[in-house]
């Protein structure tokens, strides 16, 4: 591993910043989506507008540059550029090397493509040696298979199971912590 | 109907007033280990015009519910005791306890302080389950919250970095069924 190999750009897809102009619609018709809101969020869904998504983004990027303790990247096609998805380092406690880590592809036809594998290995070599962190926590509802198939799938281990804390349909989940150390990721790498 | 919801056996639960808790934020952050229990962050010491603003901005904002300790005996604030992060349509909510008053360590306070909070939690804002952290190197706190009726859910390794050490976080809770369950054995 050298300083030479890209950080943002990997087979499949590039990590970029949020583009204002385009991608506020391609969000809005995600946060329409019950069924990708509901594997993302625990606050109740609800569809939003492009207005409204651009000045949730803005917010977003306001408060990444006053907190300074989360990093924000938005998934892309490397080959023409499309919005596919978005990653998040946040809640960072520089002084204990922590943080959590949350991933989505919005559209349907964009899962299962390796798309959010490449991405999620690309946050965890951000994570590990460019912000030094010692290790990163995921909140994943229990009803989540492929979060938690690809957080297993990439080094980490579920760590808490918080009993009942989600409802859905009338019917209550556990909520999982997942949890990766910087020497999990290093032996996963192996 | 219970009248005297915030009422325990040796503390009852009272308002948080902003000027007076200011006073005693500052006083207690000067006690490290007290600090080192309740927050991952630095220890530092907070002036009170700063911790009364703090305190403002919170109970302005009354999303929390933080109330102050008393002791039955003399009306003496010992420490604080609070709901926050609620997710209203789960039932889910973070209870955090902090007794400033080293004195009352160890005695049975805080665990009767945590018995109103969640006679509260269950039967005033009718919430479905109460969670909560602990260090692993505050037992004493571990075994409090045990004997108020939670249960242990898991533990983040290496979470805190103190004294050139790594530490896990231990996380508990306790569901609405399980708190009515030991209410009827008792």
């Amino acid at each position: 591993m050298s300083i030479d190999k890209p950080l943002f750009a990997g087979d499949l897809i590039k990590l970029g910043p949020i583009d204002h102009e385009k991608d506020p619609e391609v969000v809005a018709r995600w946060t329409h989506d019950a069924g990708f809101m509901r594997m993302m969020y625990t606050e109740p869904m609800r569809p939003l507008s492009t207005w409204h998504v651009k000045k949730k983004l803005e917010e977003l990027e306001k408060s990444l540059e006053e907190e300074k303790n989360s990093f924000h990247f938005r998934i892309r096609n490397l080959q023409d550029d499309r919005l596919l998805g978005f990653v998040e380092l946040m809640w960072i406690s520089w002084k204990n090397g922590i943080g959590n880590i949350r991933l989505g592809i919005g559209a349907e036809d964009d899962r299962h493509k390796g798309y959010g594998e490449e991405a999620l290995s690309m946050s965890l070599r951000y994570a590990f040696r460019e912000l030094n962190l010692f290790r990163l926590t995921a909140i994943i509802p229990d009803y989540n298979e492929p979060a938690k198939s690809l957080f297993k799938k990439m080094g980490f281990t579920e760590e808490v199971r918080r009993r009942q804390a989600v409802e859905r349909d009338s019917r209550r989940w556990d909520l999982l912590h997942y949890g990766i150390l910087v020497e999990d990721w290093m032996e996963s790498r192996k | 109907m219970k009248t005297d919801l915030l009422h325990g056996s040796l503390v009852h639960l009272t308002v948080q007033d902003p000027e007076t808790m200011a006073r005693l934020f500052s006083q207690w952050s000067g006690d490290s280990e007290y600090s080192r229990l309740l927050d991952w962050d630095p220890a530092c010491r907070f002036s009170v015009h700063s911790s009364q603003k703090w305190l403002e901005k919170d109970s302005e904002k009354q999303i929390n519910y933080y109330f102050s300790i008393r002791t039955l005996e003399d009306d003496k604030i010992i420490g604080l005791i609070g709901l926050d992060g609620i997710q209203w349509t789960h039932g889910d909510c973070f209870v955090g306890i902090g007794l400033g008053e080293r004195e009352f360590w160890g005695k049975g306070y805080g665990t009767d302080a945590m018995k109103i909070i969640l006679r509260y939690a269950f039967t005033e804002l009718n919430l479905k389950r109460v969670s909560l952290n602990v260090f692993e190197y505050n037992p004493r706190g571990v075994r409090s919250y045990e004997k108020a009726g939670f249960s242990h859910e898991g533990r983040e390794r290496g979470l805190l970095l103190r004294e050139g050490k790594r530490w896990d976080v231990i996380f508990m809770g306790i569901l609405r069924e399980e708190w009515l369950k030991q209410k009827e054995n008792q």
